[in-house]
């Protein structure tokens, strides 16, 4: 009897340890993205290419941690992350190689790694002002983030400052602002009784509710919202043009050093950057599309005018996340 | 002074050694920079702030653990009362739910979020006394069953003797029983506070901020795996000193006695008029280990079930639980043999080396994969990625579970069978496997359980070093629940707690047939 258990045993031993070391060719990529938004597009992918893609999903920063110790010796060819700040620290730690023009000219310049071209955006998210349309007019609406410290707005607006996006415009303030006056703005929207959320769908709820007149999330919750409900009674707008409340951050994508199959990972990203997969980001995900060929969502800015609203700053710069938390921390909202 | 044949020292050498190598890979990370320019980072007063912040939730969630597991394993073990097995199941229940999704489902219950959800006022739950109430009901299965076990394997003829010799039932319970639970206590004890100062899922949620706070925020945010270092070695620091303390209030007491063994089965005690109160108390305990995890899938799905494909579904079951199975039983085996040479061959080489497992524990997990990422890539490429790979470091890293539930076990148990067995010409092994094996079949259930389903709901291991494709259902859960997607992550909640429960409760129905 335990004989035929130990002899099992060492079976399914060696053969887990075989099934994996006998891997063909194919292309390995490290998404940061989680598989429920990206599994169909790289189906599509490999059908339509013949290419075989492994994918290894993970939390952004977990597999950028992964990358960097790995270092030269990462089996992964493609490492697609969640946000700017991964992908900067990964360039910054030399691990991509650097990108073709043929691939960048077909992003924006402000939506790919600024410095050393070695990642490109394969879609955008913007930071928005939502509100209820029952209790603001559209043209009451303030122009800039810093007008939301008006006691006017008291204890009538809502964000999530646990909320990494949130983060990330917090990070593009102190980038753009410096410090100072970064600290100064958040003490005085907490001061006049700005409400936290713990992220982005309660807000949209409370905005439904009343409960809070304006909002300050990302841009695609309230589309998924209005998808269940046209009649749902919150909107959506930009502030003026350039406003750091504007920012655009992004999805990227980068191909390794360690790349064994570079010629296959470019594929992929002309492939993501391709109409068929930028239509899909915009109407099935409600991203922005960072390539201009393709039918625009109705509910979103055409890529030009996204590109005119959005901050300029260079999205590889937030990745001093620490800094944030300690701001936040230090103003009390952590 | 014993020494213990080659066969079990062997392998314990060659474990404990590979449980420090991700050690040496923190030290050589920490000193990739001279120490005096990152010393004053370390010490600043935050970083104290931090650590009293964590030791404080430690021992409040410890002491709280205790008041909720003692009555419990006592009740389960050696009272009169009927459906122990469903109670003492519903005391493992809440392991089967990952952390973070206990205390997400704890603050849509309360306050501002509970009104809405639920329409009724409850105070709001966080900071400091949310933190200790989720990681209180999250870990107190931990003390609950190590102290069950223990008190099963009491001996009743002690108590027996005690008696007739004078002692009062209070004063003999207080003499006989007490010290012979204090091995599981301290099993269970460590586990609960290990478990406390690793936690980031729960405390970041309830947002109160402990040392892993400092830890995660140095890697997740900042990239920066050197200062990261240099925190995870003060963890670890700090369990050393734990361990000690241990070590040396522990010195291993036998606590079986000479003669025969079991001369009659255990007495329950009968409860008489107080039954309804342990009724209630238990029927409390099965009510939230019940209604939390339900709430949660109800809550999530909303209006309808978003359907799974039935063959993805089962090939994710299958993967999840053939991985955990297999690390449940690699991990038992080592900890007996661990816990069986440290007691049978006592000597203070042995016994530290059966305290290295919980420093396995005690390494922060993103510390713990980035050193296997590490060591096996530049050390033993070909094992990278395989679930060679994958199953080696979760038993190390779980090891310390499954140790203390047979430690107390192998302390309960007379080493006169065994050389009464080698008397009558039978091996050592062959001694030990007819005698004290048998005996270890309970805590060997509760040690097979704690690590199949830690593994089950494991996540930044298997994000780091799994191969790739594979696939879990934590991983499923999660990745819905962090895209907000909750009607997507309910259904995958949902299949984890009911394959964890299914798992363990056919483990724990083989337990009752034996009695």
């Amino acid at each position: 009897m335990k004989y035929k258990f130990w002899v099992g045993l060492s079976l399914v031993l060696i053969c887990s340890i075989f099934s994996v070391v006998q891997a063909k060719e194919e292309l390995i990529v490290y998404s940061g993205r989680s598989k429920s938004l990206v599994d169909p597009i790289i189906k599509q992918f490999e059908k339509e290419n013949g290419i075989e893609v492994q994918v290894k999903y993970g939390n952004t920063a977990q597999l950028a941690l992964t990358l960097m110790e790995e270092g030269e010796k990462s089996p992964a060819d493609v490492f697609w992350a969640q946000d700017g700040g991964a992908l900067g620290a990964i360039s910054k730690n030399g691990l991509f190689s650097q990108l073709e023009s043929d691939i960048l000219s077909v992003v924006p310049s402000k939506f790919q790694a600024a410095e050393n071209q070695d990642w490109v955006a394969t879609s955008g998210r913007a930071r928005v002002i939502a509100y209820s349309t029952k209790h603001v007019k559209v043209e009451d609406l303030p122009t800039s983030i810093f007008d939301l410290t008006d006691p006017k707005w008291n204890s009538r607006v809502g964000w999530a400052p646990r909320n990494a996006s949130f983060q990330s415009f917090i990070t593009a303030m102190r980038v753009l602002f410096g410090e100072e006056k970064t600290e100064n703005w958040l003490l005085a929207m907490k001061n006049n009784g700005t409400k936290s959320y713990p992220k982005n769908t309660p807000i949209i709820q409370a905005l439904a509710a009343g409960d809070i007149h304006v909002g300050l999330p990302n841009h695609y919750y309230l589309l998924r919202f209005k998808k269940a409900n046209s009649n749902f009674p919150v909107n959506q707008q930009f502030f003026q043009s350039q406003d750091v409340g504007n920012l655009v951050n992004v999805a990227g994508i980068g191909i390794l050093k360690s790349s064994r199959q570079a010629k296959l990972a470019k594929k992929l990203i002309h492939y993501l950057l391709s109409p068929k997969a930028q239509q899909y980001f915009s109407s099935q995900v409600f991203e922005y599309a960072v390539t201009d060929q393709i039918i625009p969502n109705q509910q979103l800015l055409s890529l030009e005018q996204l590109i005119k609203e959005s901050p300029a700053i260079d999205l590889s710069q937030l990745n001093d996340t620490e800094g944030t938390l300690k701001l936040l921390q230090k103003v009390g909202l952590l | 002074m014993k020494k213990p044949p080659w066969y079990l020292a062997l392998p314990i050498l060659f474990v404990g050694m590979v449980i420090l190598l991700p050690l040496g890979y923190l030290l050589i990370k920490a000193f990739s920079v001279r120490p005096s320019e990152i010393i004053g980072l370390l010490f600043r007063q935050r970083n104290f702030d931090l650590l009293t912040n964590t030791l404080i939730l430690a021992m409040a969630v410890v002491l709280c653990s205790t008041l909720i597991a003692t009555p419990m394993a006592w009740l389960t073990s050696s009272s009169d009362l009927k459906f122990k097995t469903v109670f003492t199941l519903a005391g493992v229940l809440p392991l089967a739910v990952p952390a973070y999704v206990t205390a997400y489902a704890l603050l849509s219950l309360t306050g501002f979020q509970g009104q809405q959800t639920l329409g009724i006022d409850l105070p709001s739950l966080n900071g400091f006394s949310g933190s200790l109430i989720a990681l209180t009901f999250y870990t107190f299965p931990y003390l609950f069953l190590n102290l069950r076990s223990a008190m099963l394997g009491l001996n009743p003829t002690l108590l027996d003797s005690a008696r007739s010799l004078g002692y009062s039932q209070w004063s003999a319970t207080w003499h006989v029983t007490l010290p012979q639970l204090i091995p599981a206590f301290f099993s269970g004890g460590l586990l609960v506070f290990l478990h406390v100062i690793g936690d980031f899922g729960v405390v970041s949620l309830m947002r109160y901020e402990t040392f892993s706070y400092a830890i995660f925020s140095q890697y997740m945010a900042a990239f920066d795996r050197t200062y990261a270092a240099w925190l995870a070695l003060i963890v670890i620091a700090l369990t050393v000193l734990l361990l000690i303390l241990e070590f040396n209030f522990i010195k291993y007491k036998y606590y079986h006695q000479t003669g025969k063994t079991q001369s009659r089965p255990p007495r329950l005690t009968r409860l008489g008029k107080w039954k309804w109160l342990a009724y209630s108390f238990l029927i409390g305990i099965l009510f939230l280990s019940v209604v939390i995890p339900t709430f949660i899938v109800l809550f999530w799905s909303g209006r309808g079930f978003s359907a799974l494909g039935f063959m993805s579904l089962v090939e994710v079951i299958l993967q999840s639980a053939s991985v955990s199975v297999l690390t449940a039983i690699l991990s038992t085996i080592l900890a007996l043999l661990f816990t069986y040479t440290s007691i049978r061959y006592p000597s203070i080489f042995f016994r530290t080396f059966e305290r290295l497992s919980y420093i396995g524990y005690a390494m922060p997990p993103l510390a713990f994969g980035l050193a296997w990422i590490f060591l096996s890539l530049y050390g033993l490429p070909i094992i990278y990625q395989t679930f060679c790979l994958l199953i080696l470091a979760y038993m190390l890293h779980f090891l310390a579970e499954s140790i203390g539930p047979i430690r107390s076990a192998i302390l309960q148990i007379p080493i006169h069978l065994e050389e009464a067995a080698r008397s009558l010409g039978l091996s050592p092994f062959s001694a030990f496997w007819h005698t004290t094996f048998p005996l270890l079949r309970n805590s060997m259930i509760v040690s097979f359980s704690f690590i199949f389903l830690a593994v089950m709901k494991e996540l930044p291991i298997t994000i780091m070093l799994s191969p790739i494709g594979f696939d879990t259902l934590a991983l499923r859960l999660w990745s819905h629940a962090e895209e907000a997607m909750f009607v997507e992550a309910a259904p995958y909640a949902m299949v984890l707690v009911i394959v964890s429960l299914f798992f363990v409760a056919v483990v724990f129905f083989k337990e009752v047939e034996s009695d």
